[in-house]
């Protein structure tokens, strides 16, 4: 009532101009320096992926200037003694890949299928976190897992050639693990975002649960289950612990392509450089290679991402 | 009446409605799919049952025998008997303070800016790509960027091959799991609780203080523990801005030295450096090293999955 009277007051005095409506000095000088804060904090994470693209770029150019390129396609990766052979890396990625997927995509899409389709809201809520719990495992302790457990209980009974040690394969199944979380979560997304509406036209068909899920909802939401697998592949082949612990071949291997014997990733060559980077940062051209196939990884995530980012966004857009 | 024709139907309409639709067939096909289903979630469960069995199983002389001694020895290479974690536990909460204080603020402000003073520009759809794209970068990419830029270029400041240098690695790591969640939560406060600010005068700094950041405080909360766990598990990049791994150092550096020192280590390395010694005595360390990382990364995460759903509010 005071204030109304007094701005009454006010009014019939002397007419308002906008100076008279503008905050004191102190609080809009306040407003203004937080809001240049916030943009400058936006601003830090463009500047981030700038710096990595630079770092990489810049360095990954140089090796490649300077590596002789007959040893870019050699017997075997082993950098300290000048064999840079690229395609042991590629090859061991995607034989890791390869088995992970083996793995993560039957068990992925199985239990995205399940609890989106098929579990009853209350035994949704109980098993949705105890699959998430499976996405925080640290990827060391599914290293030592592979080594501890699945390669002498599983690889080794299942294929009785394989090295009793290391292989690629127990490497695989445990990235394959890591992965399911993923493929899960991303799948299950997608397939809840299909409208009920499908379903119940489904069913009123005559269509039964199974048939409706894999004649309509899945059909529905291919492109985010793609996604899903997609992701899941750029996971599986950036990860670098279980491969660095798992599969064996720190110093260098030569090129294999049997996942039952030690190989080399990209990452984990990239992870044994960088425990040694003591000793390799005076050989020039072998602690480039760091940062040549670093490069190399970065792009091949980049674009699997790009591509599963478009994919999830379209299943969005249409529903 | 027509509904109601026990005499037609018999007591069970339903089922016998069902008898009829289906022509007296069992749907079999469909039951084997849907317990091939359930199996795949079994088989999920069981690999983290049997995980969990077996790194107790492999843990259980350390844990038995000499549990405080393994919580209170330093790194050891060469007696497993004598071999323990608290350099490793120390350098991981020493990482997660620097996590907390540089990429717990930045990543709200970045969230903040993104959610409530740009939404809309150009600039912020970039910024949020550009996030995106950040999260599916592997690991070990941001251990060059924390070699190059935070362990060489800015040498001088955090000193080398330091626990600083190693803490703004994984700042940066976690940076867009922090912006990502912490945006979704400021997307979920409605729109009238802005309004309701700015409609008494607020600036907008002050609308986001009073208003927005407190109603999605439990929800940043939550995606900050989700950042602080990834933190708490990743090696990779560690590997590469030193820390160390050959077990050499058994000595008992103090926190400062290992701040100005560098030397540091945290769990998830020190459980590498284990993994890679021969023997059953070292595999019985590896274990336990990995019981306690699972325990502290699923407290957190378990935290933050029970904050979500305590304070998750439908406005």
């Amino acid at each position: 009532m005071f204030i109304e009277r007094e701005i009454m007051s006010a009014s019939t005095t002397q007419s308002w101009t906008a100076a008279d409506l503008r905050l004191a000095g102190g609080r809009r000088r306040t407003d203004v320096r937080m809001r240049r804060l916030f943009i400058a904090a936006g601003l830090t994470t463009l500047l981030f992926t700038g710096l990595i693209v630079y770092t990489l770029v810049k360095d990954a150019f140089s090796f490649f200037i300077d590596v002789p390129k007959h040893e870019l396609w050699n017997i075997g990766w082993f950098p300290r003694r000048g064999f840079f052979d690229i395609k042991t890396l590629v090859v061991g990625s995607l034989m890791v890949t390869g088995v992970a997927m083996l793995i993560a995509v039957p068990l992925g899409l199985g239990v995205a299928v399940y609890l989106s389709e098929f579990a009853r809201p209350r035994v949704r809520r109980v098993l949705k976190p105890i699959v998430e719990v499976l996405a925080g495992i640290p990827s060391v302790v599914l290293g030592y897992f592979a080594i501890a457990f699945i390669n002498p209980n599983l690889i080794t009974v299942l294929a009785p050639g394989a090295n009793k040690a290391f292989n690629i394969a127990a490497a695989g199944a445990a990235v394959g693990i890591l992965t399911i979380p993923i493929i899960a979560s991303v799948a299950e997304d997608a397939l809840r975002a299909v409208p009920l509406a499908l379903r119940e036209a489904s069913y009123g068909l005559g269509a039964r649960r199974v048939a409706t899920t894999f004649r309509v909802v899945l059909p529905a939401s291919i492109s985010g289950v793609v996604a899903a697998l997609i992701l899941g592949i750029s996971r599986a082949v950036g990860e670098t612990m279980v491969v660095a612990i798992a599969a064996g071949a720190v110093g260098g291997g030569l090129f294999s392509t049997d996942p039952f014997q030690p190989g080399q990733t990209m990452t984990a060559a990239m992870a044994a450089l960088g425990f040694g980077s003591d000793q390799v940062a005076g050989d020039g051209l072998a602690f480039q290679s760091l940062f040549f196939i670093g490069f190399l990884l970065f792009v091949l995530t980049f674009l699997l991402n790009l591509l599963g980012d478009r994919l999830v966004r379209r299943v969005r857009e249409e529903y | 009446m027509a509904l109601s024709t026990p005499s037609k139907f018999g007591a069970s309409s339903a089922a016998n409605l069902t008898a009829r639709i289906t022509g007296g067939k069992r749907d079999v096909k469909g039951r084997v799919v849907e317990w091939l289903l359930l199996a795949t979630l079994g088989v999920t469960l069981l690999i983290l049952v049997a995980l969990i069995v077996n790194l107790l199983d492999r843990a259980w002389p350390v844990l038995n025998g000499r549990f405080v001694d393994f919580l209170s020895s330093g790194l050891d290479a060469s007696n497993a008997q004598e071999a323990g974690v608290w350099q490793a536990i120390r350098g991981t909460l020493t990482l997660a303070i620097i996590v907390i204080v540089v990429s717990f603020p930045l990543g709200i402000a970045c969230a903040v800016y993104l959610e409530e003073y740009a939404s809309r520009s150009r600039l912020a759809r970039l910024i949020r790509i550009n996030v995106r794209n950040l999260a599916g970068v592997p690991s070990i990419v941001y251990g060059i960027l924390g070699l190059t830029i935070f362990v060489k270029f800015a040498g001088g400041i955090t000193g080398g091959r330091t626990v600083i240098a190693g803490g703004l690695t994984l700042s940066v790591l976690v940076l867009p799991v922090v912006v990502i969640t912490a945006s979704e939560a400021l997307r979920a406060v409605p729109r009238s609780i802005r309004e309701g600010a700015m409609g008494v005068g607020a600036t907008q700094w002050e609308t986001v203080r009073s208003h927005v950041l407190p109603s999605a405080a439990p929800g940043i909360l939550t995606g900050t523990m989700l950042a602080l766990s990834r933190a708490a598990g990743e090696a990779a990049p560690l590997l590469l801005v030193g820390g160390i791994t050959g077990l050499l150092r058994t000595g008992n550096l103090s926190l400062w030295e290992q701040i100005t020192d560098g030397g540091f280590t945290s769990m998830p390395v020190a459980i590498f450096s284990y993994a890679r010694q021969t023997g059953a005595d070292f595999q019985a360390v590896t274990a336990a090293a990995s019981l306690i990382l699972l325990v502290l990364v699923v407290v957190i995460n378990g935290l933050a999955i029970w904050l979500r759903n305590r304070f998750e509010r439908n406005w």
